[in-house]
């Protein structure tokens, strides 16, 4: 059986949900090979096993950390070059999405980005995008080379499949070009305790509506009564309410959780971009005539700050 | 020393029109009004920033793109851009993010450059591969998805806001960068500025100033294939009530019939 290669997505050995989908995924086209990089590399292969990656390469070199994409690249390269797989997939992150570009570059094939499902299709696999604001579905294929196709989060539901997720070391030589961007310094994020937004099942975020940095607490609690992660509008951002990390949108993070509930939020088409294909929709705003309401499963036109603590509290006392 | 910059920018249909397919599968850019791809905005205001306190700097704005596409050259070149540079050639429509890169490439190696300043994507096809494309070909470092961009004695600084940590980066010109829209809002052109980019040259290059064969681009060259697109059903009505002081409640019970609760 074609091998696949799968590009582990991952932070000191925790591996990120999204590249267990992409395991999913991959043991449509065939045998998933993962690739896991950097700090904590081999401790993925336990978890990678349990959800069919016959094989994990891995390598840890100071390199992935103090420099940026290109080393990875490098890495890449060489576990394609050591398995000569059926397809590459990647999670479709910002860095993931430049790695596999880079690399498609690199072996002569083309590369499709952000698809939210992918078959083996009769020639090569067949991947499905979502594309101008989720207002059409596309299926592309690579014609050329072997490929690369990078896939959004939330694509496929994770299903183990145990295999032997046998560790073997990967040789890696960089290329003088690795080490061109150095990493002068990180920040890392201060965990939440909320799930990550781009994973969550439930998604609540807030607009200009929100009113204020303060008043966000109110969509937290909201949240935090669902087990939800906090989304927020780019207006909400701009006026530094709340983190761009959190922005949903066409700049921001593409979300699609079972459900989303959007509160202040108008739905402008950069706005629905980001959260269009979202299970359930639910809406609060005072403005009848929003465009969000032309989305929704549920809506309530009404002031957020009569509703959603109304909502928050009536939640509660359901769930006792 | 005069520092060199080249920006590039992309001609892209309005995304608040009815965007949709041409028969060949590739986008219709004619049914539809294009305008410089707003998060180009960004990219040409971090350039003319940077160029601003350089001593001695030119900024050209650069795109691929059909007749139309001028209009994006000149609504950069009213925000304060010096020249452009059109890549205009029929042979080129239907090419993917691959020969997109490699025509971009080779325009830039033509212009000579010192720092390649791009979007963090474009608004139609909203890939953001092309500037890492474009840096690997050129082979020079890439400090992409910036949104904070500074250049001092030939060193690139700028902040990466990533999922994980928020990174700072610093490279060696030449460089290529790509800024988000969280860099800065862009200027609004002046009148002065409209003025004057009329009297801005603009340079048309075709495939053949760039030693490009037609077969390396286009639909026949294309590293990947459209087989289908179809229009995503709209969604069915769903209910919506008014809130008269039970709007939270009934939002719950509807929540709890979808066993969300
Ligand atoms: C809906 C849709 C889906 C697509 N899917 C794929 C796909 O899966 N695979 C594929 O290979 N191609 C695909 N394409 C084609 C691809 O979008 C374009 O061919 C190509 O320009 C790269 O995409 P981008 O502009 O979105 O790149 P991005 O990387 O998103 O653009 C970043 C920046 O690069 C610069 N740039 C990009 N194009 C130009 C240009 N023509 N002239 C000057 N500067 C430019 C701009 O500064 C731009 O903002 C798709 C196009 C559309 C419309
Ligand atoms: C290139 C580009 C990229 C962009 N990317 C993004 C992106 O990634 N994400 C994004 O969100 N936007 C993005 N935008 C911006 C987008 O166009 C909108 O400006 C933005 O989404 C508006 O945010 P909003 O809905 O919170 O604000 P508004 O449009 O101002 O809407 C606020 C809503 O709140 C309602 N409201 C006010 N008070 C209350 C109350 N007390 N109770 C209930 N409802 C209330 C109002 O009725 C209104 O509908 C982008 C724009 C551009 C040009």
């Amino acid at each position: 059986m074609a091998e696949v290669l799968v590009y582990v997505d991952h932070v000191d050995g925790a591996v990120r949900k999204p590249t267990l989908e992409l395991l999913t995924l991959a043991r449509r086209i065939g045998e998933p090979v993962a690739v896991a990089l950097g700090n904590g590399a081999a401790d993925t292969a336990a978890v990678l096993g349990e959800h069919g990656a016959v094989k994990v390469l891995t390598h840890d070199a100071s390199e992935y950390a103090d420099y940026l994409v290109v080393p990875k690249v490098d890495a890449l390269q060489a576990a394609y070059e050591a398995v000569s797989p059926a397809a590459v997939l990647v999670p479709s992150s910002a860095e993931g999405k430049e790695v596999a570009a880079r690399l498609a570059l690199r072996i002569g094939s083309g590369i499709i980005t952000d698809a939210v499902d992918l078959e083996a299709g009769d020639e090569s696999p067949v991947a499905t995008q979502s594309v101008f604001a989720a207002s059409f579905t596309t299926k592309s294929r690579v014609i050329k080379g072997t490929p690369v196709i990078t896939v959004k989060p939330n694509s496929a539901a994770v299903e183990a499949a145990p295999a032997a997720g046998a560790v073997e070391a990967l040789s890696v030589s960089f290329s003088d070009k690795a080490t061109g961007t150095k990493v002068t310094g990180r920040t890392p994020r201060e965990s939440t305790g909320r799930p990550e937004l781009t994973e969550a099942a439930i998604v609540v975020s807030g607009g200009r509506g929100v009113n204020g940095a303060e008043n966000f607490s109110i969509i937290e609690a909201l949240a935090d009564s669902l087990g939800a992660a906090v989304g927020a509008s780019r207006a909400a951002v701009d006026a530094g309410w709340y983190p761009h990390t959190n922005q949903v949108g066409q700049t921001g993070k593409s979300v699609s959780p079972q459900l989303y509930i959007a509160n202040g939020i108008s739905g402008a088409i950069q706005h629905r971009a980001g959260m269009q294909t979202s299970k359930t929709i639910v809406a609060v705003n005072k403005d009848a005539e929003a465009p969000i309401f032309d989305l929704v499963d549920y809506g309530v036109v009404g002031d957020l700050f009569d509703v959603v603590p109304q909502l928050t509290e009536e939640i509660k006392s359901r769930k006792g | 020393m005069s520092l060199r910059i080249v920006v590039t920018v992309k001609y892209v249909p309005d995304a608040t029109g009815d965007r949709h397919f041409a028969d060949d599968l590739t986008v219709d850019r004619d049914d539809v009004d294009g305008l410089l791809s707003e998060l180009d905005e960004y990219a040409v205001e971090q350039a003319l920033q940077i160029a601003e306190e350089a001593d001695d700097a030119e900024v050209t704005v650069l795109t691929i793109g059909p007749e139309d596409a001028k209009d994006a050259l000149r609504k950069a070149l009213s925000m304060g851009a010096h020249k452009a540079i059109h890549v205009e050639d029929d042979d080129l429509h239907g090419t993917d993010a691959i020969g997109t890169s490699l025509v971009l490439a080779k325009a830039i190696e033509k212009a000579g450059f010192d720092l390649v300043v791009s979007g963090m994507a474009s608004t139609d096809g909203t890939m953001g591969v092309v500037p890492a494309l474009v840096a690997e070909r050129l082979g020079v470092p890439q400090v992409t998805l910036l949104s904070e961009v500074s250049v001092e004695d030939g060193t690139v600084k700028g902040r990466r806001d990533g999922d994980a940590a928020s990174e700072q980066l610093e490279a060696q010109l030449p460089a290529l960068v790509s800024v988000t829209d969280q860099s800065g809002e862009a200027r609004y052109p002046s009148f002065k500025g409209i003025m004057a980019a009329k009297k801005k040259p603009v340079e048309s290059w075709d495939l053949s100033d760039l030693d490009i064969e037609a077969e390396e681009v286009g639909l026949d060259g294309a590293f990947t294939k459209v087989e289908a697109a179809n229009e995503r059903p709209a969604r069915t009505a769903g209910t919506i009530v008014k809130d008269e002081g039970e709007g939270g409640k009934q939002l719950a019970e509807f929540l709890a019939g979808q066993k969300f609760i």
